[in-house]
């Protein structure tokens, strides 16, 4: 890890990497998108409001995902005090945070033809909800502790102790079976059927890869606003 | 204006701005007053440039005169970093090149030395000046010579 | 471009500059979950009251920001020079009530919409709901600048805030809420007179206070 400690040689991987993780997951995203409206049959019982599925489920994934690397960032930050930890914590922030209002939203818009409501106080969307307000906390406490250099640890330590959320997520619909649907995809298989599960990989895929690109893209203008705010500094001190 | 601390000379310059109302006496204005004093009133999170151009903006002057005010204090270097990077007395000159800008015929200003280096006193003085050559008027409260031997003094005590 | 406008963007700016101006919003949010929490989530109970729990949560939304409405540019010498400008108080006053209503008001509104799903509530009681905020929300921020010029530079400024705006807006808290039920038409009018009355006395006022504050 600390071989991209130096920020010069993050940026030299960086560079090259965003494009191809930005532009192929933009496609796999395509792929998975006409594939998913066009290409597989309606479910027997929900019909086509199904198709959701493909947005919903991968960024539920991301949003899950993207504090599970908050909180790696902020345990690389307070323990081994890697120098770009702090960076990459705050850029995936915003858009974990977007995924996850995402998957709320996708989530709300599927359940109300399945399930006749706008909202339930279920298990799982009750704690996707929290990892929502828990994303909003960490960019406010962030931007409030003013830390471009990861040496003000308060951002991380709430970054951790969020992390407890996670777990909760994953197994709510286990905890408490009320309305969010039970585990259909295991490390063992599924219980959808195929001609509707085929372009989830791909969707899956296609989404993280550009949410990949996204953060590192947020990573390098992170760091290029350090680096001005750097040059500011000795303009005033000259 | 000399004399100890806590003989009442920043609150005869707040008294001529206009920010007291004093309990006995008058006071005749005869022209647009522009106060300097301890208190920058700039924003932080702007650049020197833009903060400047929101009082510039209220006192009906253009960018133009912003500058000129900045090379007067010789920051115009700065213009173009935050405020909260800018130390104390790049501040204080800021201040200073405010009041310059806003081109008002009444300079009140409390302690407008304080925290300045020689060259910058020297421009202070210089920009004084130039102000009351062009028949300005000035009210300053100091501790240090300004250069305006032929001012007059009010010793308060 | 005017005094009031030059002051009324600049605070706008200074509000959504470094995020601050989603709190409220948030806030507003929070209490919209955390209210089922209370309750339970008893889908009936919740549409009948969700609708007052939003507008104690529109309050305090409007009560948060208090402290940088006024004590900031007060301790800069911003406010000290306006008044060498010649700009009058009460200009500065109403710039600001201006500004901070555009700070929460329409996204307070927005927000309503997510809330409203989060408590059950109907479609007649959330349009009942918006058309009160609209009306109501600007009071609020007129109520918000004056505690906010009485306070500032008074420390334990927030806890003496709310003890001073709360009593004062319980007339718009009992005709918003008020106005939620079907027969609403004329607590939104008294809504409407007591939002009027604070956005009348709020620039005289807060100016007062703001005179009163310097030393």
């Amino acid at each position: 890890m600390h071989i991209f400690a130096n920020p010069a040689r993050f940026l030299a991987i960086a560079r090259p990497l965003t494009p191809w993780l930005g532009w192929g997951g933009a496609l796999l995203v395509a792929v998975a998108a006409v594939s998913g409206l066009f290409l597989t049959p309606p479910d027997y019982l929900q019909g086509d409001s199904v198709r959701i599925m493909y947005i919903h489920v991968p960024s539920a994934w991301l949003g899950m995902a993207g504090w599970t690397g908050i909180a790696a960032a902020s345990l690389f930050q307070l323990v081994w005090r890697h120098p770009l930890a702090a960076v990459a914590g705050q850029a995936i922030a915003v858009p974990g945070a977007l995924f996850s209002a995402i998957c709320l939203v996708t989530g709300s818009i599927w359940g109300r033809p399945t399930w006749g409501t706008w909202w339930q106080w279920d298990g799982r969307l009750t704690s996707m909800l929290v990892l929502f307000f828990l994303y909003l906390g960490y960019i406010a406490l962030a931007r409030a502790s003013d830390d471009r250099t990861g040496a003000n640890p308060i951002a991380a330590i709430f970054g951790l102790v969020g992390a407890i959320n996670i777990p909760i997520i994953h197994y709510s619909v286990l905890w408490w079976r009320t309305l969010h649907q039970g585990q259909s995809i295991t490390l063992s298989g599924s219980t959808i059927d195929a001609s509707i599960l085929w372009p989830l990989p791909i969707a899956l895929l296609g989404f993280t890869m550009v949410f990949g690109a996204i953060v590192l893209m947020r990573m390098r203008t992170i760091l290029a606003r350090n680096k001005i705010e750097a040059r500011l500094k000795r303009m005033a001190e000259a | 204006m000399t004399g100890p601390n806590g003989t009442g000379k920043s609150s005869l310059l707040r008294l001529a701005a206009g920010l007291l109302r004093a309990a006995a006496g008058e006071i005749e204005h005869f022209g647009g007053t522009a106060l300097a004093a301890e208190q920058a009133a700039l924003d932080s999170d702007a650049t020197l440039a833009d903060a400047l151009g929101f009082w510039a903006r209220l006192d009906g002057v253009g960018q133009a005169e912003v500058e000129r005010a900045l090379d007067a204090m010789a920051l115009a270097p700065l213009a173009p970093v935050p405020v909260r990077l800018l130390s104390t007395g790049q501040r204080k000159r800021a201040t200073l090149a405010r009041v310059i800008a806003g081109r008002a015929a009444i300079w009140l200003l409390d302690e407008p030395g304080n925290g300045l280096d020689t060259a910058s006193l020297e421009r202070l003085s210089a920009a004084m000046t130039a102000h009351r050559a062009g028949g300005g008027i000035i009210l300053t409260a100091t501790h240090q010579p300004l250069g305006l031997d032929d001012a007059r003094q009010i010793a308060l005590t | 471009m005017t005094a009031f406008t030059a002051i009324l963007l600049r605070d706008l700016r200074l509000a959504y500059a470094g995020g601050r101006a989603w709190l409220p919003l948030v806030f507003f949010l929070l209490v919209a979950t955390l209210f089922p929490f209370a309750v339970g989530p008893d889908g009936p109970l919740l549409a009948r009251t969700g609708g007052g729990a939003l507008w104690m949560a529109a309050l305090l939304a409007a009560l948060l920001p208090i402290d940088r409405l006024i004590a900031p540019d007060r301790e800069a010498g911003v406010l000290d020079q306006h008044a060498v400008r010649g700009i009058s108080e009460e200009t500065v006053a109403l710039a600001k009530i201006a500004a901070h209503w555009l700070s929460f008001g329409p996204p307070l509104m927005l927000a309503a919409l997510p809330a409203a799903a989060l408590l059950r509530l109907e479609g007649a009681t959330l349009v009942r709901l918006e058309l009160g905020l609209a009306i109501g929300t600007p009071g609020l921020a007129a109520l918000a600048l004056t505690t906010a010029a009485l306070t500032a530079g008074l420390s334990g400024a927030g806890a003496l805030a709310g003890l001073l705006m709360l009593p004062l807006a319980v007339p718009v808290l009992i005709f918003g809420a008020g106005a939620l039920g079907d027969d609403g038409m004329g607590a939104l009018k008294l809504l409407a007179a007591a939002s009027l009355l604070l956005l009348a006395i709020a620039p005289f006022a807060t100016g007062a206070a703001i005179r009163a504050g310097r030393s």
